[in-house]
């Protein structure tokens, strides 16, 4: 193992300073070493989408991307995607269209439909589908997803 | 007869009641077991055989020992006695002891300060093993073989189970038969797939308590299987269920690293956290079984069911688990949703030295009801009658008994049929479709809970809530019922406010305790919504008689004039008037203290008295008719799912957005069964661990799926429901397959349906010179 060195990196919009080995990967300093467990630890391999936080804006598996790569980068996870006691639009519609089941998969769909919106608001059916094709989900068969993210797009309830 | 009337309304119930706890999962703030931490908490590893069948002679653990920051080494001497989900076939160990039975078994454990030293840890114990014969064929397991699997194998075989029973005159019905048709079915084993792995916590306090926190769908089952494992009474061991990630049967049984991570917490006195990687969790299976059967079918000129016989040939993997209940429902389950009066069945399931195989959604009804619908499709082209005309002719009647004595109380089968066959557009559709293009119906049939539950005694509630409501007005609710995201735990607080009259905000389902949590039997054989919905609706009624009795007395009117309003109590004796929900509670309190209330659910006895009668009693029975639309490329043998209508019968769905949620889901996981999900061995080696390479639907391999919730009210469901979580995938697979015939008019008898076995078929058409819609 090699030492610990120092990494300074913004999540959630404040300025963090930790250290990290270089094997490092970020799904682990998110969750054991800075108690973000919203990030869920599905596969570790890069298969499932459920470890899925935003890097610079754009959704990135925590378990394939060594910390120490990120230095000085911004990173969003589930915990900082709405304002204190609140909800984003697409997380209001996941809950109201049912899109949770086990809820385990529900952090990585969200990021992962939050960088598309913001990117492409009026996504089409197809072009969704293919923005959470890296996400598993293996309780809702992804319709109430689908609809949930198509309802968030167009501000329908 | 009387009409029964229009249903009634309720405020809640019916409705779309969204996930109470959406907003906790939306923002990662929903807890599962792994996100929990104590203090000192040590990193649990398992140790896997890389033999598939070894006698294990001898272990050195002291290198490991020696390793700076191990805490503790265990094999499987420490804890030998063995366990298993049924009560009649305890085959499990915790930790392999003297024997591995498959690649994968759990040989040695290790807790340690972190991961790595644990991994090495574990690199350290030396094994001195005799290989034993190697077991992956369970069609040679049925015979006397060297080196049986388990001593408790039939007459020295790898047999853990079979049944034979013969009800009619089958050999006659097939005698006198205008029809018969026969479909041999082979079928790869498929697992859950959860995404939520595998997780135990485990903390021995010096009170003489071990709490056990565990990613599991029967907290109960587990809270048993420690206490008989571990020699520690029940009321000693403290079970938790956090949230639970999916499980689909594959956290119902109690399982191995469970019970393992909870010695290593006694051995070392500190909190151990067990977390299996995905490669483990695959090893530990517990999913479909491997299945061979061979059903047939007589009907006579009209199409009218004479008689089935069948077989199935079950590979069990390397422990029962739920395999004997596998064995009946693998026949039994064929007695719906037509009646048939003849039937036999042969059932054996053969252990192998593979991972084991146990209860996986619609447990030991979907490999048979396949061959059974494609058999049906069979059946109505031979005779040339329309596929819905052969279901309608055999429809099981309400209120009737089947030939082996399951008693069928509420059916809308023939509703189902009549909306599926109307949306689809069936009549109109079926005949122009071309070359390539198909369409295909599949029914269904399953338990809504199971009457022979795996309890204490055979009295004992299956399932008990507790309510309590203080000054606040807030209402606490308990159960042991296990909520897995199919969204018990909102169904559980609508009842309970629906009920009461109340808002859903005040009801505050409690996670699962066992220290609290009165015992339900948890998730599986799709029993939560009936039997806790009846426990949770005696409790509430139980509690609503006081609180109205309270509201009669302020509003100087009898209990019998009150009517339960929106958060209030109302009566119009002699005038309008009303006290609000929280006044009747402070007047009923001025009395009574805290009001606690509590209501439990026993299926009532049924099922005929010859041996193995209650397998596949159920107090109600769910019904379904899905027709589906595909296309396939005869190019490439490749499927695509065009559409689903998905017609089914859950008497009234209680919460229509998760009823569709459960049909949307078992309809993604049927197809991923039909079309890819395959545990593929060489040998006795699992070479797939991992969800890359077993091939589970993606969003764009999902069709579209119209849901038509057709169901009458249940006479004994709650509010009339009965169960929409398991025997919604059944219908999926034949409907798509049937579909498949239509539109190539390849019978698909080998799942999964890959592109390669496809185009084969489509390739041995064309060569045999046998055109199909005039192409070939």
């Amino acid at each position: 193992m090699s030492s610990p060195a120092p990494l300074k990196l913004t999540i959630n919009g404040l300025p963090v300073a930790t250290v990290a080995p270089a094997e490092r990967v970020l799904l682990d300093l998110l969750r054991d070493d800075l108690g973000l467990v919203g990030t869920k630890r599905g596969c570790d391999l890069g298969t499932c989408g459920c470890c899925t936080v935003l890097l610079d804006g754009r959704p990135t598996l925590s378990c394939l991307t060594l910390a120490r790569l990120v230095e000085g980068r911004t990173i969003t996870t589930i915990e900082g995607l709405a304002p204190p006691g609140g909800l984003t639009p697409v997380q209001r519609a996941f809950v109201e269209h049912g899109a949770t089941q086990c809820g385990f998969c529900t952090p990585g769909f969200l990021l992962t439909a939050t960088a598309l919106l913001r990117e492409n608001p009026r996504p089409t059916r197809d072009e969704i589908v293919r923005a959470i094709s890296g996400n598993l989900c293996r309780c809702t068969g992804y319709t109430k997803i689908i609809e949930a993210i198509e309802a968030a797009s167009t501000g329908a309830p | 007869m009387v009409s029964p009337g229009p249903p009634p309304a309720y405020r809640l119930l019916g409705g779309r009641i969204p996930y109470v706890d959406g907003p906790l999962k939306v923002t990662g703030r929903a807890e599962y077991t792994d996100d929990l931490r104590r203090p000192g908490m040590l990193v649990g590893r398992l140790l896997r055989s890389p033999w598939a069948h070894a006698r294990i002679r001898s272990v050195d653990l002291r290198a490991a020992r020696e390793i700076p920051g191990v805490v503790a080494v265990l094999t499987g001497d420490k804890y030998p006695t063995p366990f298993g989900v049924l009560p009649i076939t305890h085959d499990e160990t915790a930790i392999a002891v003297e024997r591995a039975r498959y690649i994968g078994d759990i040989v040695a454990a290790v807790a340690a300060v972190d991961e790595a030293t644990a991994e090495r840890a574990l690199a350290a114990i030396r094994f001195d093993v005799e290989p034993l014969r190697e077991h992956s064929d369970p069609r040679v397991g049925v015979d006397p073989v060297t080196d049986p699997i388990h001593a408790r194998g039939l007459r020295g075989s790898n047999v853990q189970k079979e049944v034979l029973q013969n009800f009619g005159d089958v050999d006659g019905a097939f005698a006198h038969a205008a029809h018969t048709v026969r479909v041999q079915g082979r079928f790869s084993g498929v697992t859950h797939a959860f995404t939520e792995p595998l997780v135990t916590i485990a903390e021995a306090t010096p009170d003489g308590r071990l709490t056990v926190t565990s990613a599991t769908q029967v907290p109960h089952y587990l809270h048993r299987a420690l206490s008989e494992v571990l020699g520690i009474p029940m009321h000693r061991i403290r079970v938790v269920k956090p949230e639970v990630g999916g499980g689909f049967g594959g956290k119902s049984d109690p399982l191995p690293h469970e019970i393992a991570c909870a010695a290593l917490a006694l051995e070392t006195g500190r909190p151990v956290r067990m977390l299996l990687d995905r490669e483990d969790v695959f090893y530990t299976n517990h999913g479909r079984h491997p299945t061979e059967n061979d059903v047939r079918i007589a009907a006579d000129r009209d199409g009218q069911l004479l008689a089935y016989d069948i077989r199935a040939l079950i590979e069990g993997g390397a422990w029962s688990s739920f395999g004997t209940v596998t064995t009946y429902y693998n026949g039994v389950l064929a007695m719906g949703p037509y009646r048939v009066d003849n039937f036999r069945y042969h059932g054996r399931r053969v252990y192998t030295n593979r991972p084991p195989s146990g209860a996986m959604r619609a447990h030991g009804g979907t490999n048979l009801r396949y061959s059974i619908e494609v058999g049906l499709d069979e059946l109505a082209e031979r005779i040339g009658i329309d596929p819905f005309d052969l279901r309608v002719r055999n429809a099981l009647a309400p209120n009737s008994t089947t030939v082996n004595q399951f008693r069928i109380t509420s059916t809308s089968f023939l509703r189902c049929l009549e909306a599926v066959r109307r949306a689809s557009e069936w009549d109109a559709v079926r005949p122009r479709l071309p070359y390539g293009e198909g369409i295909g119906l599949g029914c269904g049939f399953y338990i809504s809970g199971s009457n022979s539950p795996i309890h204490f005694a055979p009295d004992i509630p299956q399932s008990t809530v507790h309510l309590k409501v203080d000054m606040d007005g807030g209402i606490a609710v308990h159960s042991m019922q296990a909520d897995i995201g199919q969204g018990s735990n909102t169904l559980l607080a609508a009842i309970v406010a629906e009920v009461l009259g109340v808002d859903l905000e005040r009801v505050h389902v409690q996670r699962v305790d066992s220290d609290v949590s009165p015992i339900d039997l948890g998730s599986y054989s799709s029993r939560v919504t009936f039997m806790m919905g009846n426990a949770a609706r005696q409790a509430a009624e139980r509690l609503r008689d006081t609180l109205v009795r309270a509201a009669a007395e302020l509003l100087a009117c009898s209990p019998g004039e009150v009517r339960v309003g929106h958060e209030r109590f109302e009566t119009s004796s002699p005038s309008e008037r009303s006290v609000p929900f929280l006044d009747a509670l402070h007047a009923a309190m001025r009395t009574e203290g805290a009001l606690t209330a509590s209501g439990a659910y026993r299926s009532p006895k049924m099922g005929g008295s010859y041996k193995g009668a209650r397998a596949g009693t159920a107090p109600a029975y769910s019904f379904a008719a899905y027709v589906a639309r595909a296309g396939v490329d005869p190019e490439t043998g490749e499927v695509s799912v065009r559409k689903v209508w998905a017609a089914f019968d859950c008497g009234r769905p209680l919460n229509r957005l998760a009823v569709e949620g459960q049909i949307e889901g078992s309809i993604h996981m049927g197809l991923g069964q039909l079309l890819g999900e395959s545990m593929n061995y060489r040998g006795a080696r699992l070479m797939n661990p991992a969800l890359l390479d077993y091939k589970i639907l993606t969003p764009a391999q999902m069709p579209e799926v119209e849901v038509l919730l057709v169901g009458e009210d249940d006479p004994e469901g709650p509010f009339g429901a009965k169960e929409a979580g398991e025997g919604p995938l059944v219908a999926t697979l034949p409907a798509v397959a049937n579909a498949i015939y239509d539109a190539v008019g390849v019978r698909c008898y080998e799942l999964p349906v890959t592109p390669d076995r496809l185009e084969r078929g489509i390739a041995r058409r064309r060569t045999e010179h046998r055109s199909w819609k005039g192409v070939g």
